[in-house]
C-alpha cells in the first residue's frame, strides 16, 4: 500500500499549485492553480500527466480547492470546461462565493492585455455550478471509501486545509495557511490526526517573523504622515482579503485618531466583496465574528466609492485600487497621476511578481519608470512596502508538522534553496522523512494499513479488566555484581498482559477472528487435555512407626488424621525453609504449591507407585504427588527436598 | 442497549425526550420545556379585583363541583412556573454522560439540568441551534422578568397555587394541565432559570457543524445531520464499537429556509430510532388520508434504484403547500389591514416568520398599502442579523443567494428600507415615536402568556377588524381566556412540522436498518415491511434491544501482524496476540507496544485434541522409550462415573525406566496422562 503524490505545479516554485494524490485506488487533485508569471502553456499544470486520453472523470475521484487565490484556482474553469472534467469539485462556502469574482477579474485582465482567452465568463459560471460547498470540519463522504474534511487555514477568508482518508490511509494537504491570527482572520486550526503524509506550503521556509503589531504601526504611521501633510495614499491591492484587512486596520485607526480623511474603494468590486464578507463573517476571527449583531465589522463607516473625477481633486485621501501589483487597470491609472508628487505615498504588497511595476518599485528606488516605448512615469512619491503576509513563517510550518507528526512530509509552494533548508530541519529535528519534488515528479510513500479482524466479546471484556501478573526477577546487573547492592537488583515485576490472552484465528475464506484463549477449544470444536504427572514414593518416619505399634492392629493400615496433619505440617515447614519464594498452602491433609499437590497415599496399591522398590517395607508412609506439566521443574525440586528431608525427620 | 422514551412531547415547540444506554454510556436525547402549560397562568393585566370579590362565591361553586364554562378568573394568578419533561426528574442527572440536542426548542430545559450539582455530561448541539436556542432562552428569561415585576418576588419556594387544596378546586381542564392525566406531573414544575443559568449552560455546550465528527470518550462518535425542520435542527447518528444508531427527530424533506433533510447521511446504521411524532397531532383532524394507496405505490419494489427513490422523496408538493399557507395568511392579513385593522402574529417558528416577512412585505408592496411591519422582541435584532450570516445552514436556494452576492433573507434589505422595524420591547422609545396603526406585528410568545403579545392582544382584542394569527396546536379556548370577550378575528394555521406517515416506509427502505424503534402510538396507522425488525415503544417504558453484532471489529497494525508466529492446523491458522489494545475513535486497534522480554516463558501452554495411543507409542519408541499398551475397558480406579471407557488406556513403559502412562477421558472431557517417574519426557499431541 502506498500513496503516490504527483506534483503538477508549485514544485520548488510558487504558482499553479496542483498536486494529484493517489491513495488506495482513489485519486484526488488538490488545487488547480495557474502561474501568473507565464502566458504560454506553462501557466497551467500539465493535465496530460493525469490521463493522456483526456478521460479525467475516470482518472480522478474529485478535485479539492483550498482557497480562491488564482495560483490555487486559476486553472479550474479551463480544466472543467475546456479539458472536460465533470466530476465533483469541493471547496468551502467562501471560496465558492468569492472564486468567481477572482476568476472574472483575471479573465477581464487577460482580455485587456489582448491575450488569447483561455476561458469565458460562461465557463466560469458553468464551472462554479459543479462545485459542492463544504463547511469546516464537516466530514464529506465523497464516495463509499473516500472521506474529506476541511480545517481552518487562516490565510484568506475561506482558506482551508484538507484532510483526506481512504481506508486506513490518511493525509493532509495544507494549501496556504497562517499560524498567527491577523486583523480579520483567525489562526489555522487542525485536529491531531493520524497521518501518513502532510503536503505543506513553504513560502517562508526560512523566515522567522517578528510581531505584526510593529509592522502595522509602521504602516499606519506612514499613512498618517502622508495625509497629515495633505498627500494622497494609493494602496494598490487586490479586492479580496488584503483590502478588507487593511480597511479594518484603517477604520480602527481613523476612529481612534478621530480622522475625517476619506477612504475610497476604487471599484464596485471591493464594495461587492464587502457584501460577501458580511455574510461570511463566521469565517473570520472570533473578535470580528462577535460584531455581527451590533455592527458588522465589514460595514465600513469611513469608506466611500471612488470616482475618476476625484483623482485630481484637492485634499488628502486614501485609495484602495486594483490590481495589487500595478500591472495595469485602475491602480496604474491612478499611479501615473500621483507618482510625480513627493507628497503622495504608494504602499506595495509584500510580494510582487517580476516584471510588474510593483516589482520595479520594490527593487531600489527608481526615479523614472518606462511603461512602454512612449510612456515614462516620473516617480517622486514615497514608497512603503507592506511587510505583513498571510503566510505562515518557518516556525509555523515546523509547529504544524510537529503537531501533526505525519509519517512523511512533502514541501511545495516555495523557493528551492529555502525548501532544502527546511527539509533538512524537518528530517533532523522532527525525524520525519521529507521531500520537495520538482514539477511533474511523483513521490511515493508507504501508507498505513490495518489487518481487519472480528474480536469476540470475551476477548474485549478481558482486555477491559486489569490482569496483573506479579513475578520476581533477578537481573544480573554487572555493575552491581561486586558491590553489596547486588541483591537489590532483584525485585517484583508487574506485568499486565491482557492482549496476550487473545488468539488470532485465520480460516480460509473467512474474516480473521480474535478470540480469548478460553474460547479457542470451543471454536476449534476440540477438547482440552491436560498433561498431569503423578508420583507416589515411600517415606520412612521413626515417629510414625512408634505410634503405629501402639495402635490396634486393625487400625494398622490407617493413619489417624492427626498424624497425617503433623506429617504434612512438618513437610510444609521444611519446604518453606527451602523454597523461600514459593506460596505453600497447607490444606490439612495435603500440601499445595502452584499445581503441585502432595498427600499421604492411603491406597494399598497406588498405580503411581513403583511397586518393586519398597514393597517389603510396610512401615513406610507413601506420599502421592500430582502436578501438571507447567510446574514440572518445581515438582521435581520439591520431591527431591522431601526425599532428602525424610532421613532427618526420623 | 436500552431505550426509554421519557416523553413523546407535543408539537413543534415541545420535542420528544428519550434516554438511551449505549456501550455503557447514558445518552439523553433533547431536553425541552412544555411551554403550552403556561396556559394555566393568567397574564398579568387581568382584572384582579373582580377575582377577589367573587372569591367566596366561586369557591363554593368549585367545592360543589359544578362545572361551569371557564373564565379568566379560573386561571392561576401567580408568577408562572415552567413544566419540564415529567419523567426526567426520575433520573439522576449526574449519571448522564452525553446530551444530544436536536433543535433550539429541544434545549430550552437544559439550564435546569446543567445547574444541578454533579452534572457532568457532554452536551452536543449544532452551532446554529445553540445560538438560536440561547437567544430563545434569553428572550424567555427577559419576558419572565417583565412579568415578575407585577407579582414581586416570590416569598416562599413553594407557591400557593401548588397546594393541594388549590389544585383540587381547579377546573378539570386546568387541573389536567397542572397535574397531567394521572396526577403525576406536579413534580415537573420548576421556577424559571436565571440569565446566569443560561450563560452557564451555554458554556457547557459543545457546538458542532453538520456532519462534524465528535468523539466521546474515544468510544462513541456522534454526528449531526440536517433534519430540515428549522435552521440548525438535526438528526443524530451515534456510532459505537458495536452499535450504529440513527435518531430521527421531526424532519422535513424540502424546506423553504433550513437545509434539507439529509437522510442519505443516516444510511448504514443498523438501528433507527424514529421519533417524529408530528403526524400524531395532525391525525386527529383527518385520519383517513394516511391509508391511501400512496403508501403501497411509493413502496413498490421495482423502484430499486436508490437515487430514484431518494429523488421521489425529495420531489414533493409539501413545500408548495406550505407556500400556499403563507400566501393565504398574508392575504387574510391584507384584508384586515385594508379595513383598518392590525395583524398580530405571535408565531415563534423562526423559519416561518422569516418566510412570512418576505411574503408579507411583497404583498404589501404590490398592494401599495403603506403599512409598517414591526418585530418586537428583546432578541429580534440579533436573531435577524444571525440568520443572515449562516449560509452553511440554510436551504439550497438561499445558498445560491450567497453565491450571487445577495443577502440570504430579504429582511436585511427591508430593514434598511425601513419597511420592517425591529424593537426590543413594547415600551421602547423608538417604538413609541414610530408607531402607527394599522400595522403587522410579529412578536413572542405563542402561548399568549408572556411577552409583547399580551399587551398588544389586550389592545386589539375588542377590534373586530384586527386579526390574530395563531399556530395550531395551541388550545385557543384556554389561550384566549384572559382576553375574552374577543371581537378580534382568529386565524389558526398549522405548519408542516415533520414527516408525513406515507413517507416513512420509503424512507426506511432507503436507510435499510436491521432494527427500527417506532412509537406505539403511530404503529397502528402505518404498515412497516417485515424486512425490518420492529420494536414499539411508549412513554416511560424501557426497551432492551439485543445486540445486532456478535463481535467487535478490531484493527491490527500490519507491522505487528507480520511479527506473529503462526501455527497451522487442518483448516485454521492461529497465533497468540501481542501488543497493546487501544480504543480510538470508536475503533479497537491493536498496536505494537511494550513487551517484557521473559513474557513467553511464563505463558501457560494449552493442549487439546485426543491423543492417539498408538501414535504416542511409536513416537516414544523413536526416542528410545518402549512400552506396551494395556487396554483397560473399564476405568475402575477412577472415582468418576464410567462414562469414558472407550478412550481409556494405560501404557506401560519399561525402558529406560519403569513408567506408566494413563490416557483417559474424564467426565469433564479432560484427558490426563499420568506418568510415573517419567523424567525426560516430551509429549506430542
Amino acid at each position: 500500500m502506498a500513496i503516490d503524490s504527483l506534483v503538477l505545479g508549485a514544485g520548488q516554485e510558487v504558482g499553479k499549485s496542483c498536486v494529484v494524490v493517489s491513495i488506495n485506488g482513489k485519486r484526488i487533485m488538490f488545487d488547480c492553480g495557474m502561474h501568473m508569471g507565464y502566458t504560454d502553456s506553462r501557466r497551467y499544470p500539465d493535465f496530460s500527466l493525469i490521463s493522456n486520453t483526456g478521460d479525467f472523470d475516470n482518472a480522478l475521484t474529485c478535485v479539492v480547492v483550498t482557497h480562491f487565490h488564482l495560483d490555487h484556482i486559476g486553472a479550474l474553469p479551463y480544466f472543467t470546461e475546456v479539458c472536460g472534467y465533470k466530476g465533483p469539485i469541493y471547496m468551502t462556502y467562501p471560496t465558492k462565493a468569492l472564486a468567481p469574482l477572482m476568476l472574472e477579474d483575471y479573465r477581464k485582465n487577460m482580455d485587456r492585455r489582448g491575450e488569447d482567452e483561455q476561458f469565458t465568463s460562461d465557463h466560469i459560471t458553468e464551472c462554479m455550478k459543479k462545485v459542492i460547498p463544504v463547511d469546516l470540519k464537516q466530514t464529506v463522504q465523497v464516495d463509499k471509501d473516500l472521506q474529506i474534511r476541511a480545517y481552518y487555514a487562516g490565510h484568506v477568508i475561506g482558506a482551508a486545509m484538507f484532510y483526506a482518508k481512504v481506508g486506513d490511509a490518511a493525509m493532509v494537504y495544507t494549501g496556504d495557511y497562517n499560524m498567527t491570527p491577523d486583523r480579520h482572520l483567525g489562526a489555522a486550526q487542525i485536529d491531531r490526526l493520524q497521518l501518513d503524509l502532510v503536503i505543506t506550503e513553504s513560502t517562508y521556509a526560512t523566515t522567522i517573523r517578528d510581531s505584526r503589531y510593529g509592522r502595522e504601526r509602521e504602516f499606519l504611521k506612514a499613512v498618517h504622515t502622508c495625509i497629515a501633510a495633505g498627500g494622497k495614499v494609493l494602496i494598490p491591492t487586490f479586492a479580496l482579503g488584503r483590502a478588507q484587512e487593511l480597511c479594518i486596520l484603517l477604520e480602527d485607526y481613523w476612529e481612534r485618531m478621530n480622522l475625517k480623511v476619506p477612504i475610497y474603494f476604487s471599484a464596485g468590486l471591493t464594495i461587492q466583496a464587502n457584501m460577501y464578507y458580511k455574510m461570511l463573517i463566521n469565517w473570520t476571527s472570533q473578535k470580528i465574528k462577535e460584531t455581527y449583531a451590533t455592527r458588522n465589522a465589514f460595514d465600513f463607516k469611513n469608506v466611500r466609492n471612488f470616482d475618476r473625477s476625484l483623482i485630481n481633486a484637492p485634499g488628502p485621501c486614501v485609495l484602495f485600487a486594483t490590481p495589487g501589483m500595478i500591472v495595469g487597470g485602475f491602480s496604474l491609472e491612478v499611479f501615473m497621476q500621483w507618482a510625480p508628487s513627493e507628497m503622495n505615498l504608494v504602499t506595495l504588497p509584500g510580494y510582487c511578481v517580476a516584471g510588474t511595476i510593483g516589482h520595479k518599485l520594490m527593487s531600489g528606488k527608481p526615479t523614472k519608470i518606462d511603461l512602454d516605448k512612449d510612456t515614462q512615469i516620473d516617480v517622486r512619491c514615497q514608497i512603503h512596502q507592506l511587510s505583513f503576509s498571510p503566510h505562515t513563517d518557518a516556525k509555523g510550518i515546523m509547529d504544524l508538522v510537529k503537531f501533526l507528526s505525519p509519517k512523511h512530509a512533502i514541501l511545495v509552494h516555495g523557493e528551492k534553496p529555502k525548501m532544502a533548508t527546511l527539509k533538512e530541519r524537518i528530517q533532523s529535528e522532527l525525524g520525519i522523512p521529507c521531500y520537495c519534488p520538482a514539477n511533474n515528479e511523483t513521490v511515493t510513500v508507504p501508507s498505513t494499513h490495518y489487518v481487519k479482524a472480528d474480536a469476540s466479546e470475551t476477548f474485549i471484556r478481558s482486555c477491559l479488566n486489569p490482569n496483573f501478573k506479579f513475578s520476581t526477577y533477578s537481573s544480573v546487573d554487572k555493575s552491581y555484581l561486586d558491590s553489596k547492592y547486588s541483591k537489590a537488583a532483584s525485585g517484583l515485576q508487574v506485568s499486565d498482559e491482557r492482549v496476550a490472552e487473545g488468539i488470532l484465528v485465520v480460516e480460509k475464506g473467512k474474516k480473521a477472528k480474535v478470540i480469548h484463549q478460553d474460547e479457542l477449544l470451543l471454536m476449534l470444536g476440540d477438547k482440552k487435555h491436560e498433561v498431569q504427572f503423578a508420583y507416589c514414593f515411600p517415606m520412612h518416619t521413626e515417629r510414625l512407626q512408634k505410634t503405629r505399634t501402639e495402635e490396634l492392629p486393625s487400625a494398622d493400615t490407617l493413619l489417624c488424621d492427626l498424624d497425617k496433619c503433623t506429617l504434612i505440617n512438618q513437610l510444609s515447614m521444611k519446604l518453606s525453609n527451602e523454597l523461600s519464594d514459593a506460596n505453600i498452602l497447607d490444606l490439612g491433609e495435603q500440601l499445595q504449591v502452584e499445581s503441585f499437590r502432595v498427600s499421604i497415599c492411603s491406597k494399598n496399591s497406588c498405580p503411581h507407585r513403583l511397586s518393586h522398590s519398597v514393597h517389603n517395607d510396610s512401615e513406610s508412609v507413601f506420599l502421592c504427588c500430582h502436578w501438571s506439566l507447567r510446574d514440572e521443574k518445581l515438582a521435581w525440586k520439591i520431591i527431591s527436598i522431601m526425599k532428602s528431608s525424610s532421613p532427618h525427620t526420623t | 442497549m436500552k431505550f426509554t422514551c421519557l416523553s413523546k412531547g407535543g408539537g413543534f415547540h415541545f420535542s420528544p425526550c428519550h434516554m438511551l444506554n449505549v456501550s455503557g454510556f447514558r445518552i439523553l436525547l433533547d431536553c425541552p420545556l412544555d411551554l403550552s402549560s403556561l396556559a394555566l397562568f393568567s397574564p398579568v393585566p387581568v382584572a384582579h379585583q373582580a377575582h377577589e370579590s367573587l372569591d367566596t362565591d366561586s369557591v363554593i361553586r368549585k367545592k360543589q363541583k359544578i362545572e361551569k364554562t371557564l373564565d379568566a378568573n379560573d386561571l392561576v394568578h401567580a408568577e408562572p412556573w415552567y413544566k419540564t419533561v415529567k419523567n426526567l426528574h426520575l433520573w439522576d442527572a449526574s449519571f448522564i454522560d452525553v446530551v444530544l440536542i436536536s433543535s433550539p426548542m429541544g434545549m430550552l430545559g437544559l439550564p435546569f439540568l446543567t445547574r444541578t450539582r454533579d452534572f457532568s455530561a457532554k452536551i452536543y448541539v449544532t452551532e446554529a441551534s445553540a445560538r438560536i436556542g440561547q437567544l430563545l432562552m434569553e428572550d424567555l428569561v427577559s419576558m419572565h422578568m417583565e412579568l415578575r415585576q407585577f407579582y414581586g418576588p416570590e416569598d416562599s419556594c413553594f407557591p400557593q397555587w401548588m397546594r393541594w387544596e388549590e389544585l383540587e378546586v381547579l377546573p378539570s381542564e386546568l387541573r389536567k394541565i397542572a397535574l397531567g392525566k394521572d396526577c403525576e406531573e406536579l413534580g415537573a414544575w420548576m421556577p424559571l432559570y436565571s440569565a446566569v443559568d443560561v450563560k452557564d449552560c451555554m458554556r457547557k455546550v459543545q457546538t458542532l457543524k453538520y456532519a462534524e465528527e465528535a468523539c466521546y470518550n474515544g468510544t462513541l462518535i456522534v454526528k449531526a445531520f440536517s433534519s430540515g425542520l428549522e435552521i440548525g435542527t438535526c438528526n443524530w447518528t451515534i456510532n459505537g464499537p458495536k452499535k450504529n444508531i440513527a435518531y430521527i427527530s421531526s424532519s422535513i424533506f424540502v424546506s423553504m429556509h433550513a437545509m434539507d433533510f439529509d437522510f442519505l447521511g443516516l444510511r448504514g446504521n443498523d438501528l433507527i430510532i424514529y421519533s417524529d411524532f408530528s403526524s400524531l397531532d395532525k391525525n386527529m383532524e383527518n385520519d383517513d388520508t394516511y391509508f391511501d394507496p400512496v403508501t403501497s405505490s411509493s413502496g413498490r419494489d421495482d423502484v430499486s434504484n436508490l437515487e430514484e427513490m431518494a429523488a421521489s422523496l425529495l420531489k414533493d408538493d409539501e413545500s408548495a403547500e406550505e407556500i400556499e399557507k403563507l400566501v393565504f395568511i398574508c392575504a387574510c392579513a391584507l384584508d384586515s389591514v385594508r379595513v383598518g385593522g392590525s395583524v398580530l402574529v405571535p408565531i415563534d417558528r423562526l423559519g416561518v416568520v422569516l418566510c412570512l416577512l418576505e411574503q408579507m412585505s411583497l404583498l404589501l408592496e404590490s398592494s401599495s398599502l403603506k403599512v409598517p411591519i414591526y418585530i418586537i422582541s428583546s432578541v429580534a435584532e440579533e436573531l435577524l442579523a444571525f440568520t443572515n450570516i449562516i449560509p452553511e445552514w440554510v436551504c439550497k436556494q438561499r445558498q445560491e443567494k450567497l453565491f450571487s452576492g445577495e443577502p440570504l433573507f430579504a429582511h436585511v434589505k427591508l430593514i434598511k428600507e425601513r419597511k420592517i422595524h425591529v424593537f426590543p420591547a413594547v415600551h421602547s422609545p423608538e417604538l413609541l415615536t414610530n408607531w402607527q396603526e394599522p400595522c403587522v406585528v410579529f412578536c413572542p410568545n405563542w402561548s399568549l402568556r408572556l411577552g409583547p403579545v399580551v399587551h398588544l392582544l389586550r389592545h386589539w382584542c375588542s377590534d373586530p377588524n384586527s386579526l390574530l394569527v395563531l399556530e395550531s396546536g395551541v388550545d385557543a379556548d384556554i389561550a384566549l381566556l384572559p382576553f375574552k370577550p374577543m371581537a378580534m378575528k382568529v386565524l389558526q394555521c398549522s405548519f408542516l412540522s415533520g414527516l408525513s406517515l406515507q413517507k416513512v416506509q420509503p424512507l426506511l427502505k432507503i436507510l435499510q436498518p436491521k432494527l427500527v424503534l417506532f412509537p406505539k402510538d403511530l404503529s397502528c396507522k402505518i404498515q412497516i415491511s417485515e424486512a425490518n425488525m420492529i420494536f414499539l415503544f411508549s412513554e416511560n417504558e424501557t426497551l432492551r434491544i439485543p445486540s445486532s453484532k456478535e463481535s467487535t471489529d478490531i484493527d491490527i497494525a500490519t507491522d505487528l501482524a507480520s511479527k506473529f508466529r503462526w501455527k497451522t492446523f487442518k483448516q485454521e491458522t492461529i497465533t497468540r496476540l501481542e501488543g497493546e489494545l487501544f480504543m480510538d475513535h470508536g475503533k479497537h486497534r491493536l498496536l505494537s507496544g511494550f513487551q517484557p522480554a521473559n513474557s513467553k516463558q511464563q505463558r501457560p501452554l494449552v493442549h487439546w485434541g485426543s491423543p492417539d495411543v498408538k501414535v504416542l507409542l511409536t513416537e516414544l519408541s523413536k526416542m528410545g522409550i518402549s512400552g506396551t499398551i494395556k487396554q483397560v475397558t473399564d476405568d475402575a480406579k477412577s472415582e468418576d462415573d464410567a462414562k469414558s471407557e472407550n478412550a481409556a488406556a494405560i501404557i506401560d513403559i519399561h525402558d529406560p525406566e519403569k513408567a506408566l502412562i494413563d490416557v483417559r477421558e474424564t467426565d469433564h472431557i479432560k484427558i490426563s496422562i499420568q506418568i510415573i517417574h517419567g523424567r525426560e519426557f516430551i509429549l506430542y499431541t
